[in-house]
């Protein structure tokens, strides 16, 4: 029942693995994959190491992406066992190091990394590929030792059978043949029709028994031979610079071990961190701030002033401008979102221990070879003596996904003043106040109707900071746009004659980052509520109005129609609650929701219901695509009803769970979800249930109470 | 040197009265399920049950802990008597039913749970909810804690 999973709990056990295999103990697997149309990034396509079979049978599956949560530790290894012929249960998972070159993301070029909602979708031919690639060389071996026909033979729950004579030989005793033998460079897939575990209900999660008990372990539970506790004294103002440390009244908290000056700030260290967060409160430290500080009623007088000019255009199909005037009916509005933390609920947190010529990093890395080179610039030494040992990440929504691998970063730079290994621990204040936010952004709608109420005219705004802009990854902005933020606006769905979407991305001096669903987070939520806002408009329901303009979308449509009836839209409630319903496409997935609220006389608000409709194509673990999507509703309404940051003097106004408020038990609403049969290939979970929730809830708050909520977070009650 | 007793064992520890039980736990004992979510009582990570209540244990100093034992979510599944009971229904309860995501969370949880059950062995879901409404997880668990609890609490129902 409860599978082997030993992974990151035992860092010491890959060495091990791998020095077995290298004497021939077991048999280790490189599955060639060229996976024409799926792996569309420009780098090579090469051998990876997934499977390894040992002498006594047990497999082990190398899983290349981080367990933030969203399952990949049970849904990649599903993926060999199906064509492996083994029971997931037995597999024992472990996480890859970092290796650009066997472990890269095939979506995202030579680089290791999780995020996009990428894992199971650039998985899907390559671990299918490594299990059959085993599958055959283990029928081959028992070929060769009963001298049959391989095609007399059929693998089957971890043996090769020969089916006439019913002899049945177990994996682990075909291991030293089979690890003589070239692996197929084209293994042959079982068909879909075949399926056996993917798809079915029944898998169960693998890390759900040590993650209950409290055994599971994450970066800030590694404990090494001398090491030191460390936090770090952040700047009180993006940007400001350091003047001056006292340091004599954090050298006298008992166990205060350190005080040094890193790239961000002032480190503490001490034996235990109590002593370190002691401290770091004794520091006296002076700050030069910057002059540019970053406001929030600035910033939302900047972006209002952009509304009202052209922007870069982003898409242009007919005449939007002249299509606006020649309308029937106009209609605009303005929609807005703040900044947004990610607040995972483990901090960020690293362990770093270095040696010569050497550095061990402990962390849930999503960026591992990312995170693997910025450290080892931060070491003085070369990538590849930078060891990355991934671990469970107490969730991270694309927090731990940082182009400037911040607490990484800092980690090393104490480890090496320090010279001992140390253990770099964020509290939730440095992490609400640390920047690297979703952007905050503004939307500007000007739409026209024809005669008959159907939007003949769009013309989209879209101003808020660019997150690729300046980092690493900036090679991605085109002519000016960075996709990321108009990714769900640009490719708006509806059929409407003449649409423009243009982007004006100001530089402000606040870090930024991708934040679940990205770009979808707030162009979903503003298209989906615009949208709504033309139908009634156009007096026309807004099931029937998407479905109209979705007339070449089936698989829009099809959510559509199938959160619609299991949600019972058009049925009568009683007074003072309503219905909303929205789509979006992100990451290649489908969604639609329903939302059913309530709202009390005294504007007090309870969302009451969620009917998701998904479709991500073929869905590998369909109970873990559930719990995706029941976290994603989740976690777009702890942003949609409670979640900003606001800025002042440079600095975030918020510091905890009390002022940066997440959705509770008493605010969850029921949710359903319902996955669409497909047989196309599994495309993104992990994000795509995030969009249409806020879009979704915003449209049920009108339908109960006639009221247009444009600008997030709503907060507790709807005032008229 | 304070002394405290936790899952069962008395131990010794060099520390100041004003630490919080939570690092002691973790950094001093080694009991490493207790997590450090928020460090001011507000998201329910570091939950232990002290003398059977959950309580946050970021929120309690080691000086003012006394004689009252502690159960941390390692010592649970030992433990003897109804609160071993019925913290290992619970237990079973969250893997049958794939609650976790991340997991972060989930140890404060089934702690908070545990005390519940062991108070109110067929709790209203206001009582579940009212009663876990301190425990944050932005996984967005909440609806299968609850079935979770409920489970659990039908099978000890079922096994009297």
């Amino acid at each position: 029942m409860s599978r082997r999973f030993e992974g990151p709990s035992d860092p010491g056990r890959r060495a091990f693995l791998i020095l077995a295999a290298g004497t021939g103990a077991g048999l280790t697997l490189a599955s060639v994959d060229a996976v024409a149309g799926l792996g569309k990034a420009g780098g090579d396509l090469v051998a990876n190491a997934f499977v390894a079979i040992a002498t006594d049978g047990t497999v082990t599956v190398t899983v290349k992406h981080l367990e933030m949560g969203q399952g990949v530790a049970t849904g990649l290894p599903v993926l060999v066992a199906e064509e492996l012929e083994v029971d997931p249960a037995d597999i024992r998972v472990e996480f890859a190091p970092a290796d650009a070159k066997r472990y890269n993301n095939l979506f995202w070029g030579p680089m290791q990394g999780t995020g996009g909602s990428t894992a199971t979708a650039n998985s899907w031919q390559q671990l299918r590929k490594a299990g059959a690639a085993a599958r055959e060389m283990l029928i081959q071996a028992a070929a060769r030792r009963l001298k049959v026909d391989p095609g007399a033979l059929l693998a089957r729950d971890g043996a090769v059978i020969h089916t006439a004579s019913g002899r049945r030989l177990a994996y682990g005793d075909l291991v030293r043949d089979a690890a003589l033998l070239t692996p197929p460079a084209d293994p042959i897939l079982k068909p879909v029709s075949d399926f056996r575990l993917i798809g079915k209900a029944g898998i169960k999660r693998a890390d759900s028994r040590e993650k209950t008990m409290g055994a599971a372990i994450y970066a800030g539970d590694i404990d090494l031979p001398g090491m030191v506790t460390a936090v770090v004294a952040r700047p009180p103002a993006f940007g400001a610079r350091l003047k001056s440390v006292g340091k004599t009244a954090a050298l006298a908290v008992a166990g205060v071990v350190a005080v040094v000056p890193i790239s961000s700030g002032v480190a503490v260290a001490a034996d235990n961190t109590w002593a370190a967060l002691k401290g770091r409160e004794a520091l006296k430290l002076d700050w030069t701030l910057p002059d540019a500080r970053a406001s929030s009623e600035a910033i939302r007088r900047d972006f209002a002033g952009l509304l009202a000019q052209p922007g870069m255009t982003v898409r242009s199909e007919g005449d939007a401008e002249a299509g606006l005037t020649a309308g029937a009916k106009r209609v605009s509005a303005v929609y807005e979102v703040p900044y947004l933390a990610h607040a995972p609920m483990e901090p960020l947190a690293c362990v770093v221990r270095l040696s010569p010529g050497r550095c061990e990093i402990w962390a849930g890395c999503q960026f591992q070879t990312h995170d693997q080179a910025m450290a080892a610039k931060a070491a003085g030494l070369a990538p590849e003596q930078v060891e990355i040992h991934t671990l469970y990440a107490g969730g991270s929504f694309g927090r731990r996904a940082n182009p400037a691998s911040d607490y990484i970063v800092e980690g090393v730079e104490v480890a090496k003043a320090l010279g001992v290994p140390v253990r770099l621990m964020w509290t939730r204040e440095d992490d609400i106040a640390g920047g690297y936010y979703r952007p905050a952004f503004m939307h500007g709608f000007e739409a026209a109707l024809d005669g008959a109420g159907l939007p003949s005219a769009w013309r989209h705004r879209i101003v808020g900071q660019s997150i690729l802009d300046g980092g690493p990854f900036a090679a991605m902005i085109k002519d000016g746009i960075d996709f990321t933020s108009v990714e769900g606006a640009a490719n708006l769905p509806y059929a409407i004659a003449n649409l423009k979407v243009e982007l004006h991305s100001p530089k402000l001096p606040v870090p930024v980052l991708w934040w679940r669903s990205v770009g979808s987070s707030h162009t979903g939520f503003a298209t989906e509520c615009f949208l709504d806002e033309l139908a009634q408009a156009g007096g026309r329901d807004p099931l029937e109005l998407r479905r109209e303009l979705l007339a070449h979308h089936p698989r829009h449509r099809t959510v559509l129609d199938l959160a619609a009836a299991k949600a019972g839209w058009g049925e009568t409630l009683p007074a003072g609650r309503g219905r909303g319903i929205a789509v979006h496409e992100s990451f290649h997935s489908f969604v639609a929701q329903v939302v059913e609220v309530t709202v009390a006389a005294n504007g007090r608000l309870h969302v009451d219901r969620v009917v998701a409709a998904v479709d991500c194509g073929i869905a590998v673990t369909p109970d873990v695509i559930r719990a995706q999507v029941e976290g994603a509703i989740a976690f777009g309404l702890s942003a949609a009803l409670f979640g900003e940051i606001t800025l002042k003097d440079g600095a975030a106004e918020q510091s905890n769970f009390h002022d940066y408020r997440c959705l509770r038990h008493s605010e969850m609403p029921v949710v359903e979800v319902h996955i669409v049969p497909s047989t196309e290939a599994p495309t993104g979970i992990g994000e795509p249930g995030v969009p249409p929730v806020a879009p979704a809830l915003c449209n049920a708050i009108f339908a109960a109470t006639g009221r247009r909520l444009r600008r997030l977070p709503i907060g507790e009650t709807v005032t008229a | 040197m304070i002394s405290m007793t936790v899952n069962g064992e008395r131990h010794k520890i060099d520390a100041a009265p004003e630490m919080p039980l939570l690092w002691a736990l973790r950094d001093h004992l080694g009991l490493l399920g207790s997590k450090y979510g928020c460090g001011q009582g507000l998201c329910g990570a570091c939950t232990v049950l002290v003398d059977g209540e959950a309580l946050r244990s970021c929120q309690i100093p080691l000086g003012e802990l006394g004689g009252r034992q502690v159960v941390t979510i390692q010592g649970l599944e030992r433990v003897s008597g109804r609160l071993g009971i019925v913290g290992r229904a619970l237990m079973a309860a969250w893997v049958d039913l794939d609650v976790i995501q991340c997991g972060y969370c989930q140890p404060g949880q089934v702690l908070t749970a545990t005390a519940l059950l062991r108070a109110n062995p067929a709790p209203a879901d206001a009582d579940i909810i009212a009663a876990m409404d301190g425990n944050i997880c932005r996984c967005g668990t909440y609806q299968r804690i609850r079935a979770a609890i409920r489970l659990a609490a039908q099978r000890l129902a079922g096994a009297k």
